[in-house]
């Protein structure tokens, strides 16, 4: 019975995460015989719920000690809250492995997204994304889809044609990468829009070697 | 953000820049220009003259294309009234008109004149002009008005103001901004909002007392109402995606307008005093830079709806959409002259960009500039000269070009480039 208490008491001051508490209160729930797994998993709120386990707790424990267990009782209990333990520090520790592997795989992504460039350039013209462009994108595709960043799509022209004309081809430019993203699973809310048009050219001058700079949508 | 606003408000009252300020070069006049001799006006006040009112008068005709002014250094005599004036002096040096002049202030700058015709050795006109002694030189503007005229018979267009867009190009960063408003001859510029983010399409409300254009400030396009007298400056929209073209309706009501905020640019008609909108246009297309015949009852607008921009446009009686233009792969922006007959527009042929100008009666397109980067046609409230945006070198400058093609001038930058005319109708003196 002591034995019992004194693994009790040891365990509750390594209750920390809900999952090794949900383990726990099924620990629990199998020596009194009765099954609360509906609830405990229900229980979303885990300060509520911690309250909650320390009430529950307090009474099993005063419970626990002052009843009239048996031996054999007290060793299964013991052996069993062991292998839950075990269990799940087996679990954090796959957990854990799995962050560690989702961050690194994340890391690359953006960095491959990166390297990839921020700047998509299009053909006279057009709002169509050049298999150059689609690369690069699908590069920011896979790094979005790992994070909750919001972006923005400015679009761009070159200076040819009229100024208001351009706002709405840059529009197009800017909505052109934004539906492929959309396609591709980013979720919409998290990509603005904006057009400026033949505003802010990259490069000054005139001719082809300038206007292709030009023509772009930057993410930001 | 917030701090940024505030400074651009103030911007308004702000009064400086010569970097700003548009220099006049003639290309080219009518072949045989009337010659026009402009006796120096006399001063009847204390002290200098604060403005040489017969220079600003010499300036305008020059600039016109359609006159040549004799050179003062060649004028046998500097007469002021009529008593004074021998016509063999002016015979002489083969003037065919002489303009004389005095100039007087006191409460109110008053200038009179009198033009004479030197063959028939009689007055031709006779007038005076009053205003505020700050706005001189406006009047001596409007004395070009009036002697270009009777010259010409049709009536000038000098005592009118032009807006721009100056930028100062920043390789580093971003360029800098100036909407700036300046007299007919490109002088006294005022710079009305300045800042690292693009503005455009500026444009005059008909009674030429309030402008509207579009300002990227808050980092995206929203379309700003200003009021030139007072300055006081408000947003009238603020919607998703694009906000732009704003054209007054010829009686000040309604502002035409470009959004995009269901899906693709479409225009729409905001009614400026119980701000409902009303959507015009629902195509797929892009419909955009909506301008109004003078009479109020129809818009011009682009669309691409045909696959190619070209001019449509929306007649508000029967909310039909039929095609202008035909002729060209690319007409687009229109602007309409007051007769509600010649629409400058921009035109691409060979790759080219060129201002032209259609016929509404005719159906007759004519090209009338051979540089490749034209735009932002505007045209002078008399109808007479479309001012537009031109390239020369890196830099965006001004052109000038009659609706006839006979006169042409340039309107470059001191510094920088300047680009997106307006035009301003007449205003009440």
């Amino acid at each position: 019975m002591v034995a019992l208490c004194d693994t009790l008491s040891f365990y509750a001051i390594f209750l920390r995460r809900a999952e090794e508490n949900r383990v726990f209160m099924r620990y629990i729930m199998r020596i009194w015989g009765t099954t609360h797994r509906g609830k405990v998993s229900t229980m979303k709120n885990v300060s509520l719920y911690a309250k909650w386990l320390g009430l529950v707790f307090a009474a099993l424990i005063l419970a626990a000690c002052s009843g009239n267990d048996t031996k054999e009782q007290e060793a299964a209990a013991a052996a069993a809250a062991e292998q839950a333990a075990q269990e799940a520090a087996a679990q954090e520790a796959a957990q854990e492995r799995a962050q560690a592997e989702a961050a690194a795989n994340q890391r690359e992504a953006e960095a491959e997204a990166a390297a990839m460039g921020t700047v998509f350039y299009f053909g006279f013209d057009s709002s169509s994304l050049t298999d150059e462009a689609r690369t690069q994108v699908d590069a920011h595709i896979a790094a979005l889809l790992g994070n909750n960043d919001s972006i923005r799509l400015e679009g761009h022209t070159d200076e040819r044609g009229t100024r208001e004309y351009n706002l709405a081809l840059g529009e197009r430019r800017a909505n052109a990468v934004r539906d492929y993203m959309v396609a591709n699973g980013v979720p919409s809310y998290r990509i603005e829009t904006v057009s400026y048009g033949e505003e802010n050219p990259v490069a000054y001058g005139s001719g082809e070697s300038n206007w292709q700079q030009n023509r772009r949508v930057e993410l930001k | 953000m917030l701090m940024r606003n505030f400074f651009a408000v103030l911007m308004a009252v702000y009064v400086s820049c010569a970097s700003a300020e548009l220099q006049i070069e003639i290309n080219q006049g009518v072949e045989n220009p009337t010659p026009v001799a402009i006796v120096p006006f006399a001063w009847q006040g204390v002290g200098a003259a604060p403005e040489d009112v017969a220079q600003i008068i010499d300036s305008d005709l020059a600039r016109s294309g359609q006159f040549s002014p004799v050179s003062r250094r060649d004028m046998l005599s500097f007469p002021s009234r009529e008593s004074e004036l021998f016509f063999r002096d002016w015979r002489a040096i083969s003037a065919e008109y002489v303009l004389i002049g005095r100039v007087s202030v006191g409460t109110q700058a008053r200038v009179d004149f009198q033009l004479f015709d030197v063959t028939r050795q009689t007055a031709v006109e006779t007038g005076t002009v009053t205003g505020p002694v700050s706005e001189l030189r406006m009047l001596a503007h409007r004395v070009s008005d009036q002697v270009y005229e009777t010259l010409s018979g049709i009536p000038g267009a000098f005592a009118t103001r032009l807006l721009y867009v100056s930028v100062t190009r920043n390789p580093q960063g971003k360029d800098f901004y100036r909407l700036t408003l300046a007299d007919s001859d490109g002088r006294r510029p005022i710079v009305l909002l300045e800042g690292r983010d693009p503005i455009l399409s500026p444009t005059w409300s008909p009674d030429g007392r309030e402008i509207a254009y579009v300002s990227f400030e808050t980092s995206r396009p929203a379309i700003y109402r200003q009021n030139l007298l007072t300055g006081q400056r408000e947003q009238l929209t603020n919607f998703k995606g694009l906000n732009n073209s704003p054209a007054w309706s010829p009686d000040g009501n309604t502002m035409a307008l470009v959004l995009s905020k269901d899906g693709n640019p479409d225009i729409y008609l905001l009614n400026l005093s119980s701000r409902s909108l009303t959507r015009l246009t629902r195509h797929f297309a892009i419909d955009t830079e909506p301008t109004w015949m003078p009479d109020g009852k129809s818009l011009l607008f682009t669309s691409d709806r045909g696959g190619r921009p070209q001019i449509y446009r929306y007649d508000l009686r029967t909310n039909k959409i039929d095609r202008v233009t035909f002729e060209g792969p690319y007409n687009a922006r229109a602007r309409v002259a007051q007769d509600g007959r010649n629409v400058a527009l921009v035109h691409q042929r060979d790759g080219r960009y060129h201002i032209a100008v259609f016929d509404l009666v005719t159906d007759r397109l004519t090209v009338l500039t051979e540089t490749s980067l034209d735009e932002s046609p505007s045209i002078a409230p008399n109808g007479s000269i479309v001012l537009y945006a031109t390239k020369r070198g890196e830099e965006s400058i001004l052109g000038a070009v009659a609706v006839d093609g006979g006169v042409r001038f340039s309107l470059p930058s001191r510094e920088g480039s300047v680009q997106e005319p307006a035009w301003s109708p007449y205003v009440t003196p």
